[in-house]
Order: structure tokens, then sequence, then C-alpha cells
């Protein structure tokens, strides 16, 4: 095994446990911190995949923004402070739903890559590429995203607006 | 024409992979202990001097210049109090998560187009990701405190970083596409001649105060306000733990300013015309003083914020400003190509 992959194999160790325990925990904060962990480890094999720029959004708009608003929204309404716990008691549901994604992801990606028989080059200053890619490429995708998520954003703003008022 | 970036004087002197490695973490772990307590030190003395007192006298005998190592010595003596109803693991985690990001930041600023431990492609980027981590140990600490005001300290804290992360990302951006990378040594180089600050001096404005906002300083220390909630989310927090908050705060002004410096000021290059008079590091250490200095200046001189004037201040004025700044940015980076 290369450095890479030992790397990969730690990365991915810790990750798998943060995601056992952030189902299995039973302090909906605890959870929420085990989320941290295990998209930190997602970002890392990023980075050892070469990934630079990837690995580190990641980082930023995952751990640094969305479970920090996961936090927030949670300390804002319910968090048990202290070692009270809060279980959500729906645990054949979740499992059928987790089933279900495993093997749409299972699937997509074996029908994307055929089990390994493609190699990819690493590209070097992939910060570069990747914008070179979106802005030259795929710039129509890029603005319809965009779009997509400005009327997300409108929206949550009008919802949140009609219910302060009645 | 953008210089290259030599290679780490680190790299130039061992060849061992490994011996790099340690020799650059000591190194960087080195930086974050003396310099955090330099500022220390300097906010001792200048709050001092502003209110015409004297600081810190006796310890180390010249200016009290060993004071905040006597502070360090007293703080590893305290007992160390966790609160009967926290929730342990997570109480003693939360000093490493606020401290650790503002550490490997460090691994990024350049002291001159050699000394630097690693010359990331994406080094702005990197040094923005990391520091809006380190909320979560403040958020984690306030929760597992299992105290009202701790709560409210780290929801204030959570609230504002949410709101100036905004303001500093997109002010960092329109530095980084005039001077088309984001690698810091990169930044430094493209501004040989004119310092971004000249080109942007709103940019420069909004990046400090939404610094200022980020490290919760005072004017926005909202997160800490000791006349309503003791201390926020460190209230609990005794001995190293503590000393730990306090490290990983200095660290962040010495680590804020230092990106500021090479964002604006030009990093480790001096004045165009003086350059050659001190070499980079001193120039690099000078600016980075400067900007602390400025930090503990205001916290002298201005009362703190509300909570909602703080609020809407980032909303209403830096955001819009703020993208305003990179739109104008834009047009004139292609209007002059």
């Amino acid at each position: 095994m290369t450095g890479q992959e030992y790397a990969f194999v730690v990365l991915a160790l810790v990750g798998t446990v943060g995601a056992v325990r952030l189902v299995t925990a039973k302090n909906v904060v605890h959870a929420a911190l085990y989320l941290v962990v295990t998209l930190a480890m997602v970002g890392s094999i990023y980075l050892v995949l070469g990934a630079e720029f990837v690995g580190w959004v990641q980082i930023l708009i995952y751990v640094g923004a969305i479970v920090i608003l996961f936090l927030f929204g949670l300390m804002l309404t319910k968090a048990p402070i202290g070692r009270e716990s809060l279980d959500n008691q729906q645990r054949g549901l979740a499992l059928l739903v987790a089933l279900a994604v495993l093997a749409g992801l299972v699937f997509l990606i074996q029908d994307a890559f055929h089990w390994g028989d493609r190699k990819m080059n690493l590209v070097h200053n992939t910060t570069g590429e990747v914008g070179r890619s979106i802005f030259q490429h795929y710039v129509l995708p890029f603005e319809a995203v965009s779009f997509i998520l400005l009327a997300a954003l409108i929206g949550a703003v009008v919802l949140a607006r009609r219910e302060e008022r009645e | 024409m953008i210089a290259q970036a030599g290679a780490s004087f680190v790299n130039d002197l061992f060849n061992n992979f490994w011996v790099v490695l340690v020799i650059k973490a000591v190194l960087v772990l080195g930086f974050f202990l003396v310099a955090p307590l330099v500022v220390g030190y300097m906010e001792h003395k200048v709050l001092a001097h502003m209110q015409a007192r004297l600081g810190p006298w006796y310890a180390g005998r010249f200016h009290g210049w060993a004071q905040l190592v006597a502070d360090g010595v007293k703080f590893v003596q305290k007992e160390d109090v966790i609160p009967e109803a926290a929730d342990r693991s997570v109480f003693s985690l939360a000093p490493a998560v606020v401290m650790i990001p503002y550490i490997v930041t460090v691994v990024v600023i350049p002291f001159s187009h050699t000394i630097y431990a690693e010359n990331l492609d994406i080094g702005i980027f990197f040094v923005l990701a990391m520091s809006s981590v380190s909320v979560i140990g403040v958020l984690m600490a306030g929760w597992s405190s299992a105290n009202k005001f701790s709560l409210i300290g780290a929801l204030r804290a959570a609230a504002q970083l949410i709101a100036y992360e905004l303001p500093l990302v997109l002010a960092a951006a329109a530095v980084v596409m005039q001077n088309g990378t984001l690698s810091l040594i990169g930044i430094s180089e493209s501004q040989s001649h004119v310092w971004n600050v000249a080109w942007q001096p709103i940019g420069f404005l909004i990046f400090l105060v939404a610094s200022l906002a980020e490290l919760t300083r005072p004017p926005f220390d909202m997160p800490v306000a000791d006349s309503e909630i003791i201390f926020g989310a460190y209230t609990e927090y005794t001995g190293l733990k503590f000393a730990f908050f306090l490290l990983a705060e200095y660290g962040g002004i010495v680590v804020l300013s230092a990106v500021a410096s090479v964002l604006y000021l030009g990093g480790y290059l001096g004045p165009p015309v003086v350059a050659s008079l001190l070499p980079a590091p001193i120039w690099m250490a000078g600016k980075i003083g400067a900007l602390s200095f400025f930090v503990i200046w205001l916290r002298a001189t201005y009362p703190r914020l509300r909570e909602d004037q703080l609020q809407r201040f980032s909303w209403l004025a830096l955001v819009p400003l703020a993208l305003l700044n990179v739109m104008v940015v834009a047009i004139v980076k292609i209007a002059v190509k």
C-alpha cells in the first residue's frame, strides 16, 4: 500500500466511526458534533485525492457554515442542556431510507466508473482548473444553479415573513 | 510580472521529508506560542498608557516584560474545575477546537518569499475556511457548560460569525480578483509597485471591521459582554483551559493582522522606495504589530455595540458595501484589460 492509501484507510475509518456514532448518539448535540468529524474526514479524503479546492470548500461550507447553523438552530430551540437526552424513535424507517440511498449511490457510481477499470490522472493546480472549467465550459449550468438557490432563498424569506404576520 | 515563490528555507536546509515536517511543525507551534504573548503584553502596556497608568512593571524587572509568562505559570497552577452538570468530554474538548484552527492557519503566513511553512495554491481560501471552524468550539464550550450565560454567549458568537463571515470573504474575494491568485505569497508579490490598500481602501476597511467582529474584539465583543453575561461561553472555564481560550483570542489577532497585511499592505514587502532598508521578515512583523496595535487602540476607544445594532450593521451596511466593492473591482479589471 502507498502512503496515500494508508491515509485513506485511517480517514475513512474515523469518518465511518463518526457516522455510526452520529446516528446512535442519544444526545442531539453530540450527534451534530459527530457530523463535524464525518464531514471533516470527507473533506480530508478529497485532499488525499488531490482535490485541494473541493476539500477546503467542504470544510468552509459544511463544517464552517452548515453545522454551525445546525448547532445554532438546536441550541436556540430544544438542545437539552447538560446530560438529558432527546431521541426520536424512528430507527426502522431511517434504516430503510439509508439502505435505499446506499443502493442508489452504489448503482450510480458503479454505472459511472465500472469498478475501477478507469484510472484518472491527478491534475495539479486544481483551483485554476476548476475555475476555468466552471467559467469557460459550464457557465450556463452554474448560473442555473445560482438562480435556483436565489429562488430558494427568496422563498425562505417569504415563508418566514408570512408566519410572522399571523 | 509576478515573481515566483522560492522553496521554503526549511526545504533548502534539509532533504528528509519527515525532518522537514517536524521542523516546520515546531516552528509554527513556536510562533503561535510566542507571538500572542507579545500582543498580549502589548495590550497590557498600550491600554495602561492610554489610561494614564503604567501597567505591568515588576515581573522580569524591565518594564514588566515577563508579566504574561508569570500569568501562564499562574494558570498552570490553578485547579481545573468542571461544573457538576457539565458535559465533561465536550467541555474539555472545546478549548482545543477553538485553538487548533488558528495554529493551522499560521502554516500559510509568509514572512518572505522563502520564509514560510507551506505555500498553498489556495492560501487565502484555506485561512478563511479554517477561521470559521473555531466557532464550533465556542458553541461546544457554551452549550456543555450547562450555564445560561454561557449558552447566550455562544449563540451570540455564532450569530456574529454568520453575519460577518460574508463581508470578510467578499472583501478578500475582491483582492483575489484584482491580483489573480489565491496564494498568500502570490498576492504579496503582485503588490511590489502599489499596495492593494491604495486601490481598495473600502475593501480594507470592510476586512478590518469584519475581522474585529470575527475575533469578538471590542467594539464587537457582545459574546463576552462582562456587564451582561459575565464572560459568555468561557464563564465556567478555569486554569489552563481558560488560558487556551485567551491564547486563541490573541493568536487570532496575530493571524488576522498577518492576513490583512498580506491582502492589503503588501505583506512582507516594504513600501516601494524604502523596501530595501529592512529585511522582509521585519517588514511583515512590523505590519502585524501595527495592525495589532490598531485592534488594541479600538478597545480603549469605542464602547460596545448592542446586539441588534451589530447584526443590522453587518447585513444592511457591510454586506451591500462589500458586494458593491466586488462589482466595482470586477468592472475596473475588465475595463482596464
